[in-house]
C-alpha cells in the first residue's frame, strides 16, 4: 500500500514538473515574438522621448484650428456621409442573398454552402482601404470608387455576422410552415426573417458605424470623403487645416454613433 | 378487421361503408446511423375517428405522426390518404397535400415575434399564389377564415398580439387555430399538451375534440399521459419500439394495457391528472 501511494507522489510531482515546463516555454516564446516584433518596427523609448519636443511643436502648429477653413469642409463632409449611407445601403441587400446561402439550415447543398461560406471568407481577408485603392486604380478617383470599396466590405461582413445568427434561429417554426404545404421562400418570409431581422438590422446599423469611421479616411487613396482635404492639408503643412479636419471628423463619428444608438432602439 | 368500434360508437357510419382515410401499409422508418424509428406497421384509419397514439418517448410516435405528411420519408413501404399513395409525390403534389393536412406541436412552433393573426394566415399559404403571401397581401377571404378559425379556439380578441406575449396555453390555441385555417381533412397534434400545465392540457385537448365532432376531422394525437390518452382517445394505438402493440377502442384499455405498451409499471410520471371541470378557459 505505501509503496503504491509513494509512486503515485511520484507521478504527480512529474506532472507538476512537466505543467510547469510547459507555462515556461510558453512564456519564452511569446516574449521572443514581442522582441521579434519590436526589432521589425525599430521601437525606441528613447526616439520616443527625443522626438517629444517636435511633437509638441507640431501639436503647436495645429492650434488653434482654421475655423474658417470649416466652411469649406461642408461639401466633402457630406460626401463622407453618402459614401457611408450608400455602401452600406447596397452592402446591405447584396448582402442577403450571401447570409442564405451562408447558413447549413438553409442551404442544404454543401458545395454551395461551403462556396458561400468561402467567397465571403476571403473577401473579408481584404481591408476596405485596399479595396479602394484597387477601384480607384481601375475605375478612377472620387467618392464613387469610395462607396464601391464600402459596398463590398459592408456586404461580406454583415453577411458574415447574421448569418451566424441565421444558424442559432429555432427549427420549429421552419417545421411548422413546412407542414402547411409552404414553399422555400414562404418559409423564409414567414418563418426566417422575422426572427432574424432583428440581428440583421442591428449588424446593418453596426457596420454603418464602422463605415462612417473607413470612409473619413477613404481619401488618403484618393476615393473621396474628408480624406481628401485631410491628405492635401497634411502634405502642404497646413497643420491648422488639417486639425480644424479632424475635430469635425470627430463631432461626425459621435453624432453618427449618437443616431445609429437611437435608430437601433427604435428598430430593434 | 381492425376498429369498428369507434366509427359504430359515434354514429360515423355514413350507410356506404367505412370511409377509409388514412392507411399504413408495411410503414418502415431507418434514420441514418441504422436507427429502426418504426417497423412495418399496418394501419386503417376511418374519416372522422379521434385517435390517440401512445409510446413512451423514442417509441416512433412522433416518426408515425410525421410520416402522414411526410416531414419523416418512409424508408419502406405505403401510405394512402384517401386511397392514394402519398410516397411517390412530386413537390408540388406534396406541398398542396400537406395543405390538407393541419400539424400542431408541442412547442407550438409559432414565429413568436409575429402577431397571432400572420401566424395563423401561415395555414393558407398554399391556398394564395406565392407572390401575394410573400408580400404578405391575403385576399380578405382568406383573413376572414383566419379570424374564425381563432374564434373557433376563443381567442379572436388577441389576433393583433404578438405571439410570444400569450401564455402556454394561448398560443398552443393559435397553433390550433393555424392548423383549422388550413381547413384540414387531418389534424396531427405531436404531443400538443406535453409543455402545458394539467387545466390547460384538458382545456386543449377538449378543443380538439370538440374540432373533431363538430368538423368530422380525422384527428391523431400523440400522447404520453395514459389518462388523457384514456379520457380523450375513441380509439388507442400503442407503439413500442417502433412496433405496434396495441390497436382498439379506448373502453378496452386499462392499466395492464400501458402496462404492456409502455414494457414496465405505470408510474405518477404517466400520469397528467388535474381536473377537467370548469377549467376550460382558465389562461
Amino acid at each position: 500500500m505505501a509503496k503504491g501511494t509513494g509512486t503515485e507522489a511520484k507521478k504527480l510531482a512529474k506532472v507538476f514538473w512537466v505543467d510547469r515546463l510547459k507555462k515556461i516555454s510558453a512564456i519564452g516564446v511569446i516574449v521572443i515574438i514581442y522582441i521579434w516584433s519590436a526589432r521589425g518596427v525599430g521601437f525606441s523609448l528613447l526616439e520616443i522621448v527625443g522626438e517629444l519636443p517636435s511633437f509638441f511643436s507640431l501639436l503647436g502648429e495645429m492650434i488653434p484650428p482654421n475655423w474658417a477653413y470649416s466652411r469649406r469642409l461642408i461639401d466633402p463632409l457630406l460626401e463622407t456621409i453618402q459614401i457611408a449611407i450608400l455602401g452600406t445601403f447596397f452592402g446591405a441587400i447584396l448582402t442577403i442573398p450571401l447570409t442564405l446561402l451562408a447558413a447549413n439550415n438553409i442551404t442544404r447543398n454543401k458545395y454551395i454552402y461551403f462556396f458561400a461560406k468561402g467567397l465571403m471568407n476571403i473577401f473579408r481577408t481584404i481591408p476596405e482601404l485596399l479595396y479602394a485603392a484597387i477601384l480607384v486604380a481601375g475605375i478612377g478617383l472620387g467618392a464613387f470608387s469610395g462607396m464601391l470599396a464600402i459596398t463590398i466590405f459592408s456586404t461580406v461582413v454583415i453577411a458574415k455576422l447574421t448569418s451566424e445568427s441565421l444558424e442559432a434561429i429555432s427549427y420549429g417554426p421552419l417545421e411548422a410552415l413546412q407542414a402547411v404545404g409552404g414553399n422555400k421562400l414562404e418559409m423564409i418570409r414567414y418563418a426566417v426573417v422575422p426572427q432574424i431581422l432583428p440581428a440583421y438590422t442591428s449588424y446593418s446599423l453596426y457596420v454603418f458605424e464602422i463605415n462612417i469611421r473607413v470612409s473619413t479616411v477613404l481619401g488618403l487613396v484618393g476615393a473621396g470623403g474628408i480624406g481628401v482635404p485631410l491628405q492635401t492639408s497634411l502634405n502642404l503643412f497646413r497643420y491648422q487645416n488639417a486639425s480644424m479636419i479632424i475635430l469635425v471628423t470627430f463631432i461626425l463619428v459621435m453624432a453618427i454613433d449618437y443616431a445609429s444608438t437611437k435608430l437601433r432602439e427604435v428598430l430593434v | 378487421m381492425l376498429l369498428p368500434h369507434s366509427v359504430i360508437l359515434h354514429g360515423n357510419y355514413d350507410g356506404k361503408g367505412l370511409v377509409n382515410i388514412l392507411e399504413f401499409d408495411n410503414v418502415s422508418v431507418v434514420y441514418p446511423g441504422n436507427v429502426e424509428a418504426l417497423k412495418k406497421v399496418s394501419l386503417t384509419i376511418n374519416e372522422g375517428e379521434f385517435v390517440v397514439i401512445v409510446g413512451l418517448s423514442g417509441a416512433g410516435k412522433s416518426t408515425l405522426l410525421r410520416t402522414v405528411n411526410r416531414l419523416v420519408e418512409p424508408t419502406e413501404g405505403k401510405i394512402r390518404i384517401e386511397g392514394r399513395d402519398i410516397t411517390k409525390l412530386n413537390k408540388k403534389e406534396l406541398r398542396r397535400m400537406r395543405a390538407q393536412i393541419g400539424m400542431i406541436f408541442q412547442n407550438f412552433n409559432l414565429v413568436n415575434r409575429s402577431r397571432v393573426i400572420r401566424n395563423v394566415l401561415a395555414g393558407r399559404l398554399s391556398y394564395v399564389p406565392t407572390w401575394r403571401t410573400l408580400l404578405g397581401m391575403f385576399p380578405a377571404e382568406d383573413k376572414e377564415i383566419a379570424l374564425s378559425a381563432l374564434e373557433r379556439v376563443r381567442i379572436s380578441e388577441k389576433a393583433n398580439v404578438r405571439a410570444d406575449h400569450l401564455s402556454g396555453g394561448q398560443q398552443q390555441r393559435v397553433g390550433i387555430a393555424r392548423a383549422l385555417a388550413q381547413k384540414p381533412k387531418i389534424i396531427l397534434a405531436d404531443e400538443p399538451v406535453a409543455s402545458l400545465d394539467p387545466p390547460t392540457s384538458h382545456a386543449v385537448m377538449k378543443d380538439l375534440r370538440r374540432i373533431n365532432r363538430e368538423d368530422k376531422i380525422t384527428t391523431l394525437v400523440n400522447l404520453h399521459f395514459i389518462d388523457l390518452a384514456q379520457e380523450y382517445g375513441e380509439r388507442i394505438i400503442g407503439l413500442r419500439d417502433g412496433e405496434l402493440v396495441f390497436d382498439g377502442p379506448s373502453s378496452e384499455v386499462d392499466e395492464s394495457v400501458f402496462e404492456d405498451i409502455y414494457g414496465r409499471s405505470i408510474t405518477d410520471d404517466d400520469l397528467r391528472g388535474g381536473t377537467q371541470v370548469g377549467q376550460g378557459d382558465r389562461d
